[in-house]
């Protein structure tokens, strides 16, 4: 999700609509609802792709149509997407040309009638040639790491991301080979919290497209693996205008696997003018007005570690900073879910076909700190 | 409008319907006649049914405007014309949008046509079109606030809908037009606490918080006799059998009975409440897990506000601005219930990419959960806190660790000194904010603390921040005859540069000046009077007025003089030391969740919270009759509409399908579930003569209908489960398929045939008084009380094993040896007769089944009274336990009578953990701090499972989760009995049939987190063997290998 990136633009939004809330209510209505504003204007296959400023100025239009179905007196009325995507329909070229020709607009023609169908996230008469369903079982690892390389705090926040595209109403279920890891579970509205109570499997009739099933936390009795470190040496000397900066990034408990998509940055004091620095690998960046160093490592190989080595000028004069900076790491690790934490089967009831399924695992890098 | 009358007349006189004469020319009577004259006939030609005339009346209203005239006036009935045949459209979702666009039009003329469209499209048959009726009310009432009688008619209407789709909206109408008119939730509170699983997420939030307020003003106060609730609570919660039996009994009784019991007892509807908002704490909204989470917090007992607490802290994951108001909510609620968040304690530390509001806020947190145990974790986290980069945070860190000092008195001068180190800092704000805080410490024991204040004086050089030089110039004058030499010459340092301090830096140097001049006016006579009198030249009146006052008061003039004997009295008066606390103290008296709350101020529109009222109000307010019929049509309907999704028919209905088209969702798949379940039920097995008579129950009392489901809900769980797991495995492992159920299902049965019980254990002569209604199952009941410590398992045990069987196991397949001795380690001493000053105490794990929870170890405690006067009054004091764990007390022990000995059975929770659980022994005079440590094999209960399922539970449970170690088996352990016996005695785990003679299983069950323990015994030749524990809960299964090892090698 490009939701970082397009931060600045959500506050916008979020000007827009502040002053729609009229009398005190609960706050964090207000908030999370202004946090699903975007949600289905950017994410990929719903309004736009990236929900970016220019986007939004182009199709100004779209958006205050959909505001306008979503938001109702100041009260939200209607945010599912696949709702939103049958009132309201998603602009595309061919009918941006056609609607500046005919002077129509993207109002759908026919009546939508999700809203009311007996499944209030999927609407009926899905059709599709392929059926699939797939399944990213996707880790983030939040982690403190202290100065001496061992973990302050450690946490595993897992999701379940779905694709599902199957024809009809399908009702699917699926169960984990250790439920139990599982500690706190929120769930999307269509997974039946009577049969996960009961029974520890996940039976759901699932909205049609793309959609968040599960997000889960590992409970903290667990011991949490840690799959990199970072050796750092980094030292401000008092007297001379020149400190020593060196960094190692390794594999540590990876159970076989490669680490990718290693980045590392961190933001330098102030007092830090410049960095005269070398990597082993990757390619590294400093801005002296922001004092951000960010250095894009790659791949891991274990038997010839990357390292970031050289110098840093410091402002003359001045005194060393209080603070050495911290590292912030992200890393990705494919084919494996670092929790153990393993999906079972996955079975469809209520539709004859057979789907094609598909599971995949991955592991990242959440607020992942490394204290020097 | 009020000179039309005759006009109108006179034009219906002269032109009938359907005379086209007055449409010739658009622009006919434009110039010539009236405003309102022309008006009339447009208006009349759009009231007309032809649409010929309308059209015409509309071509010359454009035309007018089209030439800049007012036709405003004709704006209603042109809406009427356009928005009226919407309104009444086949199509649902054009008379919906009809709907809101009338309704958004904020023009007050068409409120009485807006009045009528809403109040057809309450009735109208789409939920959907009430649903947007529901929206246009708080539209309208802003509109024109003199329609509030007749809106509220409408919204009494909507708040009876049976639709999930409507309760959110209509619910947020009566929120903005009628908050006050709590009565007319009364009949729909039940429906609406069933519904409001299947309502969407938006409606969830406002029908909680609105819900909230309804509790807190129907509701007594559960926390007024907290230790009874628990025992309630947990009862309720549990659905235990007794429960039902209350619930049945209808609650008019209970209704009855509340005003004249003055026990407490939760109201059903109040515990129906906490009931259903509970899985929504799983919501993937954070709207809606807040809401619950502060519905909890103002109506919970105590006991069961900690479940919010996970839920909170995964909030904390989701986007800054969720983060920001959640924390602010933790804040609050960690002031008032710290034990809830301690165990998440790490979730809080702060990383450095936080925004600084964010960082403030968690250090607020750490510092409400900081206590005795873990100051020193956060004090370290704190240090590295302090050399952040964002000044802000700093200062905030000092002023916490300011806040751990003072609330907690071991940690003081350790964190003083940390502050004092902090004084040669570079960064100036660091500096001021730990003189301010240090001054706040010292003040608390000043005379140790001379040196300190010798170092701040001398900072008054350095430091420019107005603050901190305030605070070193009060804190010198205050404790100046800790640094007689000093003092003065600060003063003198202050004299002259006085003019150029700011304001409270110059009235702190009077203050000094003052305070001098009184304990040692020799040196400082002139200077002070230097000092007053640029005082009194300054510009500032507050400074002025002060050197004034001070002067009169410490250099009495002739005529005056009585107030000055008293100014040392008034300078040097010792002063309380300040209080440092949070600033979210006493923001709980908002509603959490709310806008007010944030704000820390009232918002226009927040709802007062009450208080919970003295007396119940009425609970039979709240009964709804539902005439049989309608049941029986619904339930039929509703299983048709099921067929196609469900091909299973389990009768578990999932949350949300049911949601739009069956009004009665909830309670009704509840009764249809339960029916069926109990009757595939009895014809399959035929012990469940209970379950029957519940059926019997739920047909005969159909008007209380309603509120029995929502008890049966919990209870149901019971047989199904059951029944699930006979239907899948072979015959013979029934009660293998959870331990919970197999847990209720005995203590159900216990409960069932306690008469049985009392024939087979003879009740022991002495013990009688005090342990006759608990210890039915007591098994050191009858043990002679000085007997020593370690009991062997007894014949008794094993009978009462043979017992337990046959009243839990409803196969008869299973061999007697495969269960476990029952009886557990032997005696532990809880209390030493010396320490107890005569009052023994021991205590035996019993392993039978606690009655109450099965969660919980149940505890037998022995009593005996070797002192020579009779103890009184023994029960438990209130617990201080750690995160997780409780207790369920034993009934109070009247009296012992010397010589005399008793037993009582308590349950503890450890949550599977083997910390110990700390509480109070009381008895009338003294308290004993005791703590029992379980030993982890006590933590589980046995369960049954045939080889097959063993292999296939442990083959899921390898890697990280199987412990292997390799030990010899002593020459006195190489019999298969004895083997048994050691591993049953260690750990409370069931014997698994066994294929090899020379292999044992045994497997057993978490009681909290019902996690599997397999343990396997491979015993090779010669007297190596292997143990393999297979658990998901990797401490309790290493702890296991240790035990069992040191038992077998022994």
């Amino acid at each position: 999700m490009s939701r970082t990136t397009s931060l600045p633009k959500r506050i916008k939004i979020h000007f827009m609509f502040f002053p729609a809330i009229l009398s005190d209510s609960t706050t964090v209505l207000e908030f999370q609802f202004s946090c699903s504003i975007p949600a289905p204007l950017h994410s990929e296959n719903d309004y736009f792709g990236v929900c970016s400023e220019p986007v939004i100025k182009d199709n100004v239009v779209v958006v205050y149509e959909v505001l306008e179905e979503m938001l109702d007196n100041g009260f939200p009325l209607a945010t599912e997407s696949n709702i939103l995507k049958e009132l309201i329909k998603p602009p595309t070229i061919l009918r941006t040309v056609v609607n500046t020709i005919t002077g129509s607009t993207n109002v759908g023609d026919q009546l939508p009638t999700g809203q009311l169908s007996v499944v209030p996230w999927r609407r009926t008469g899905v059709k599709y040639t392929n059926n699939e369903a797939y399944f990213d079982v996707i880790e983030e690892i939040d982690a403190i790491i202290d100065k001496s390389g061992s973990t302050i705090t450690a946490e595993i926040q897992g999701v379940i991301d779905a694709c599902v595209k199957l024809t009809g109403m399908p009702d699917l279920t699926l169960s984990f080979m250790n439920p139990r890891l599982l500690d706190d579970v929120s769930f999307h509205p269509c997974v039946r919290f009577k049969r996960w109570e009961s029974e520890r499997i996940l039976s759901f009739i699932p909205p049609d497209g793309n959609f968040r099933l599960l997000s889960y936390h590992v409970s903290a009795q667990n011991l949490v693996a840690i799959p990199v470190y970072v050796k750092h040496n980094i030292s401000f000397r008092d007297s001379s205008s020149l400190g020593r900066f060196e960094i190692t990034v390794g594999p540590k408990q990876t159970m076989g696997k490669t680490i990718e998509g290693v980045t590392v940055t961190s933001q330098m004091p102030k007092g830090v003018l410049n960095m005269n620095l070398t990597p082993s690998q990757g390619t590294h960046t400093f801005d002296p007005v922001t004092k951000m160093l960010s250095w894009d490592v790659g791949k891991i190989n274990p038997q010839k570690l990357p390292s970031l080595k050289g110098t840093m000028s410091l402002q003359a004069g001045a005194s060393k900073p209080d603070e050495n900076p911290t590292i912030n790491l992200q890393f990705k690790i494919q084919q494996l879910a670092i929790s153990g934490l393993k999906v079972n089967r996955l079975d469809m009831y209520g539709e004859k076909y057979k789907p094609f399924k598909g599971i995949k695992y991955m592991t990242k890098a959440g607020k992942f700190q490394v204290r020097t | 409008m009020s000179a039309a009358p005759a006009y109108s007349e006179d034009k219906g006189g002269s032109a009938g319907p359907g005379e086209p004469e007055y449409g010739h020319d658009p622009a006919s009577g434009g110039i010539f006649s009236s405003d309102y004259k022309r008006h009339d006939d447009l208006k009349e030609m759009l009231d007309t049914n032809k649409d010929s005339l309308k059209l015409e009346a509309m071509k010359r209203i454009v035309a007018m405007i089209a030439r800049g005239k007012n036709a405003s006036d004709l704006f209603p009935a042109v809406v009427k014309n356009v928005a009226c045949k919407n309104i009444e459209d086949p199509n649902q979702l054009i008379r919906a949008s009809a709907l809101r666009v009338l309704s958004s039009i904020r023009v007050p003329i068409i409120v009485p046509i807006m009045m009528l469209a809403i109040k057809e499209a309450a009735s109208d048959m789409s939920p959907y079109v009430r649903k947007t009726a529901a929206h246009a009310i708080p539209k309208l009432y802003s509109l024109d606030s003199d329609q509030k009688d007749q809106l509220i008619e409408v919204i009494e209407k909507l708040l009876a809908d049976k639709t999930t789709l409507v309760a959110g909206s209509v619910v947020m109408a009566f929120e903005e037009v009628c908050p006050e008119r709590i009565d007319l939730i009364h009949k729909n509170y039940r429906k609406l606490c069933n519904l409001l699983i299947d309502v969407e997420e938006w409606g969830q939030v406002v029908i909680i918080s609105m819900l909230t307020r309804y509790a807190r003003t129907q509701f007594l106060s559960p926390t007024q006799n907290e230790s009874l609730l628990e025992e309630n609570a947990e009862k309720a919660f549990y659905g235990s059998d007794e429960d039902e039996a209350k619930g049945a009994g209808s609650e008019e009784t209970a209704a009855a009975a509340l005003p004249a019991r003055k026990p407490y007892v939760m109201d059903p509807d109040h515990r129906l409440l906490l009931r259903n908002t509970k899985p929504l704490l799983q919501s993937r909204s954070a709207a809606v897990v807040m809401a619950v989470a502060q519905l909890y917090f103002h109506l919970a007992p105590k006991a069961e506000v900690g479940v919010i607490a996970k839920a909170l802290v995964r909030l904390l994951r989701s986007h800054s601005e969720v983060q920001y108001v959640v924390l602010q909510n933790v804040a609050t609620m960690s002031i008032k219930r710290r034990g809830m968040f301690e165990p998440y304690l790490k979730s809080f530390y702060i990383r450095s990419t936080d925004p600084t509001q964010i960082k403030i806020l968690k250090l607020e947190v750490l510092t409400n959960l900081a206590n005795e145990t873990n100051i020193p974790t956060v004090l370290r986290e704190f240090q590295t806190y302090i050399r952040s980069m964002d000044k802000d945070f700093v200062a905030a860190t000092i002023q916490a660790i300011g806040r751990c000092a003072t609330n907690i008195g071991r940690v003081r001068d350790t964190c003083l000194n940390g502050l004092v180190q902090l004084l040669s800092n570079r960064d100036e704000l660091v500096v001021a904010e730990s003189v301010v805080v240090i001054k706040k410490l010292l003040q608390m024991q000043p005379a140790q603390h001379g040196e300190i204040i010798k170092h701040l004086a001398k900072l008054t050089d350095n430091i420019q921040v107005p603050m901190a030089r305030a605070s070193i110039l009060w804190l010198i004058g205050e404790y100046c005859e800790h640094v007689p030499r000093i003092a003065p010459d600060v003063l003198r340092k202050m004299a002259k540069s006085f003019t150029a301090e700011e304001d409270i830096v110059k009235l702190q140097v009077i203050n000094l000046a003052a305070k001098l001049y009184l304990t040692n006016s020799k040196q400082t006579k002139l200077l002070t009077q230097y000092v007053l009198s640029l005082a009194k030249y300054d510009q500032n009146y507050d400074i002025r007025d002060r050197a004034r006052f001070t002067r009169q008061l410490i250099v009495p003039s002739e005529q005056g003089g009585a107030l000055s004997r008293h100014a040392k009295k008034l300078f040097l008066a010792p002063k309380p030391a300040p209080v440092l606390e949070s600033s979210f103290k006493d923001r709980d008296h908002f509603q959490l969740g709310s806008l007010s709350h944030l704000l820390n101020a009232k918002a226009t529109g927040y709802q007062e919270l009450p208080d919970w009222p003295e007396e119940a109000p009425d609970p039979s307010v709240r009964n709804v009759e539902v005439p049989e019929w309608t049941k029986c049509s619904n339930r039929e309907k509703r299983k048709e509409k099921e067929k196609p999704f469900y091909s299973d028919s389990e009768g578990e209905s999932g949350p949300t399908e049911s949601a739009d088209s069956d009004p009665e969702s909830e309670s009704e798949s509840d009764s249809k579930s339960s029916s069926e379940s109990g009757s595939g039920e009895s014809s399959s097995e035929s012990d469940n003569e209970d379950q029957d008579e519940d059926e019997e129950k739920g047909r005969g009392s159909e008007s209380e209908q309603s509120e029995e489901d929502g008890k049966r809900k919990t209870k149901k769980k019971v047989p199904e489960g059951k029944g699930e797991a006979s239907s899948s495995d072979e015959g013979s492992d029934s009660s293998s398929s959870s331990s919970e159920s197999e847990m209720t299902s005995e203590s159900e049965e216990e409960q069932l045939e306690p008469a049985s019980w009392r024939r087979k254990t003879p009740p022991s002569s002495k013990s009688a008084p005090a342990t006759k209604e608990i210890s039915l199952l007591d098994l050191e009941d009858f043990t002679p009380p000085s007997v020593q410590p370690v009991s062997p398992p007894a014949i008794v045990s094993t009978s009462l094993a043979a017992d337990l069987e046959g009243l839990t196991l409803t196969d008869s397949t299973l061999v007697p040896s495969l269960l476990s001795p029952v009886s557990g380690v032997g005696r532990q001493e809880l209390l030493h007769r010396v320490a107890g000053e005569g009052l023994a105490v021991d205590y035996t794990f019993s392993r039978q089944p606690f009655s109450g929870d099965p969660h919980m170890v149940s505890v037998h405690i022995h009593f005996s009274n070797s002192s020579d006067t009779p103890i009184k009054g023994l029960h438990v004091g209130t617990p201080k336990l750690p995160a997780g764990i409780s207790i369920q007390e034993f009934p109070e022990i009247e009296s012992l009578a010397p010589g005399e000995s008793a037993t009582a059975v308590m349950g503890i929770n450890f949550c599977d953990s083997t910390q110990a659980a700390n509480f109070q022994l009381c008895t009338q005079t003294r308290q004993f701090y005791v703590s029992i440590q379980p030993p982890v094999g006590e933590l589980m209960a046995p369960v049954f499972m045939s080889e097959n399922e063993f292999k296939k539970e442990q083959g899921k449970l390898m890697g990280m989760n199987e412990i292997t170690e390799k030990l010899m088996l002593p020459d006195t352990c190489q019999s298969d009995h004895i083997v048994v016996q050691k591993v049953t005695a260690t750990a409370n785990l069931g014997r698994v049939p066994c294929g090899t003679s020379d292999e044992y299983r045994f497997a057993g069950r978490t009681l909290t987190g019902g996690s599997l323990v397999l343990l396997t015994l491979d015993a090779r030749p010669a007297g190596a063997a292997q143990l393999t524990v297979n658990s998901e809960k990797m401490v309790i299964g290493t702890m296991l290998v240790k035990d069992v090892i040191q038992a077998l090698t022994q």
